[in-house]
């Protein structure tokens, strides 16, 4: 990424640019085919964005404008999406289109049926994640796109936590669009992408200049585009080996250890990065404090983490209780995590809860 | 390292005073949160002569600052009379934490309000209970002073949330001046009916948003 701060810093021009801007353009371009070599997809159909909410907007928002009078005004998507396709949706559904959230099993499995009778003559558009945010489960996206491909129905997928960490080409799979962020696999902040299948109908979401094929207007940020396409080279299949035995040393350990715990989420499908169970009668935020101070970062379902004092929708979409959510803590792996980490960050846990429960009214001793 | 909490809530919270429960207690008192899950139990030991709380303890389904405030409300609670322990507030507990973060406010108020139900709880049992009060708009208007508005951290009363309320026929109607899509509407309505809905002659409470 540095020598696109400091040394070839400008902004990425035309082919008939100055030569500074012609290397900035090549960088760009040459992130852009590593990112699309790894979905199997041409270069010209990887646009890059600010990260996962853009590319999600633009992917809801520009097929149902370009097909609203042609269509129809009607999309389907999982209740348990992560923001940007939830409340695109529910954006959406206020100025007036039909949105139907699709239900989900108690692993967080979309229901297939459910699909089908969902997709009417006025759907112009299904958005279902490949991996989920805080569960982890990863959805049959096969058996979704068959659905639709069969329906004649776009898909798009949001695989903001799932991208290089589980298999996705768009030459074995008929999906249409794709989301993708660099967060997630330490890559920089503030830089996404989004696929987008050659000749999907899809209107500009934010009016400016002609970059990213006139999809997306404004300066790229070429340094974080090329930390995201490093980001992509640097995941290999020997690390999601290992982050995936962490993630089931964290699971089998904490049910075996912890007395009153439940898995969130799938055993088998789901992200090898992500565990998320729930520790009965205590609350989520305290723990995450606890881990805190003992050096772990974790996460929680519970209100009281939340910005907006809800629970979390996607424990409660599981068909789980605001009980299930308050004590709900998410363990995300990473590369420079160790199997010691993960024995440590459970055996951490088992004293905290074992401390909390004591003082709660729930816990009886 | 950073932590949202000033360095006496830390405290507090990683080494609750007067934590666990009284057997055979004099009152006890649990309040729930369904806004947010959290719950609160307090126990008290009170001297039947001198009505001086002689013994307090609390037990917490809450997070940081529910755990924080339960330690400290009781700390303040213990040697004084029921009448005199009847007056602490939410904002004096807050103070004595050195400040919380205002989206945390009505935990606060959950650790005070189980407080309060333990020696109402303690009152009803000694037949102290003066005759019960009928709900009118201002019984309304004193509830609703303990539902925050997140926004703040103040209640929604003081910060002129609550734009209407009426009685009638065991109906409380509240209207709330907030779209029904802002993202604290769920929560603030949950907490409403709690509070409403608590009252002994309320049947039914309805929430009603601006837009």
């Amino acid at each position: 990424m540095k020598p696109y701060f400091f040394d070839t810093y400008a902004v990425a021009t035309s082919e008939f640019g100055y030569s500074m801007g012609i290397d900035a353009k090549e960088a760009l371009e040459r992130a852009r085919e590593n990112m699309a070599s790894k979905l199997s997809a041409n270069s010209e159909e990887v646009i890059f964005t600010s990260g996962s909410t853009e590319s999600s907007n633009t992917a809801l928002k520009g097929v149902v404008w370009a097909l609203k009078e042609k269509k129809g005004k009607h999309i389907i998507v999982s209740k348990i999406e992560d923001f940007p396709v939830l409340n695109t949706a529910k954006a959406l559904e206020r100025q007036g289109f039909g949105v139907t959230f699709l239900n989900v099993d108690a692993e967080g499995f979309a229901d297939l049926e459910g699909l089908k009778n969902a997709i009417t003559k006025e759907t112009v558009l299904v958005s279902i994640q490949q991996g989920n945010q805080e569960i982890g489960t990863v959805q049959d996206l096969k058996a979704i796109s068959e659905i639709c491909e069969e329906k004649d129905m776009l898909l798009h997928t949001d695989a903001t936590h799932s991208f290089t960490r589980f298999p996705l080409s768009v030459k074995e799979l008929p999906v249409d669009l794709i989301t993708m962020s660099a967060h997630t696999i330490h890559g920089p902040r503030g830089i996404g992408a989004l696929y987008i299948r050659k000749d999907t109908p899809i209107t500009k979401f934010m009016d400016g200049g002609f970059q990213e094929f006139n999809r997306r207007a404004g300066v790229e940020d070429i340094p974080a585009a090329v930390g995201f396409a490093k980001a992509v080279e640097l995941v290999t299949e020997e690390e999601n080996r290992r982050l995936k035995a962490m993630r089931d040393r964290v699971i089998d350990k904490a049910l075996s250890e912890i007395p009153e715990v439940t898995l969130n989420g799938s055993r088998e499908k789901r992200l090898p990065q992500n565990a998320n169970l729930t520790f009965h009668y205590v609350e989520g935020e305290s723990i995450t404090l606890h881990m805190d101070m003992r050096g772990f970062a974790v996460s929680t379902g519970s209100a009281c983490f939340s910005r907006s004092l809800e629970a979390s929708h996607v424990i409660r979409g599981i068909g789980g209780d605001h009980e299930r959510a308050h004590g709900s803590v998410r363990f995300t792996l990473g590369r420079y995590n160790r199997m010691e980490d993960a024995d440590a960050a459970i055996e951490a846990m088992s004293e905290i809860v074992a401390r909390l429960r004591e003082i709660s009214p729930l816990a009886r001793k | 390292m950073k932590f949202p909490y000033s360095q006496k809530v830390l405290e507090h919270f990683k080494n609750p005073h007067n934590v666990g429960q009284i057997e055979n207690p004099d009152g006890k008192g649990l309040e729930g949160s369904p806004a947010c899950g959290d719950m609160v139990a307090v126990y008290i030991k009170v001297n039947p002569d001198t009505k001086v709380i002689e013994d307090i303890k609390f037990e917490s389904y809450g997070c940081a600052s529910n755990i924080a405030t339960g330690s400290v409300i009781t700390d303040i609670a213990r040697g004084k009379t029921i009448d005199e322990a009847k007056k602490i507030t939410w904002k004096q507990a807050s103070e004595e934490l050195g400040g919380l973060p205002p989206i945390k406010a009505h935990c606060s108020v959950l650790a005070v309000e189980g407080l309060r139900a333990a020696i109402k709880d303690y009152e009803e049992k000694h037949g102290l209970v003066t005759e019960k009060e009928p709900t009118t708009e201002e019984v309304v208007r004193r509830r609703l002073k303990h539902v925050m508005n997140p926004l703040t951290g103040l209640d929604i009363i003081r910060t002129n949330l609550i734009l209407k309320t009426s009685v009638k026929d065991g109906v409380v109607r509240v209207v709330v001046d907030l779209p029904a899509n802002h993202q604290f509407a769920p929560a603030i309505k949950e907490d409403i009916i709690e509070k409403l809905g608590a009252l002994w002659d309320v049947e039914k409470v309805d929430v009603v948003f601006t837009a």
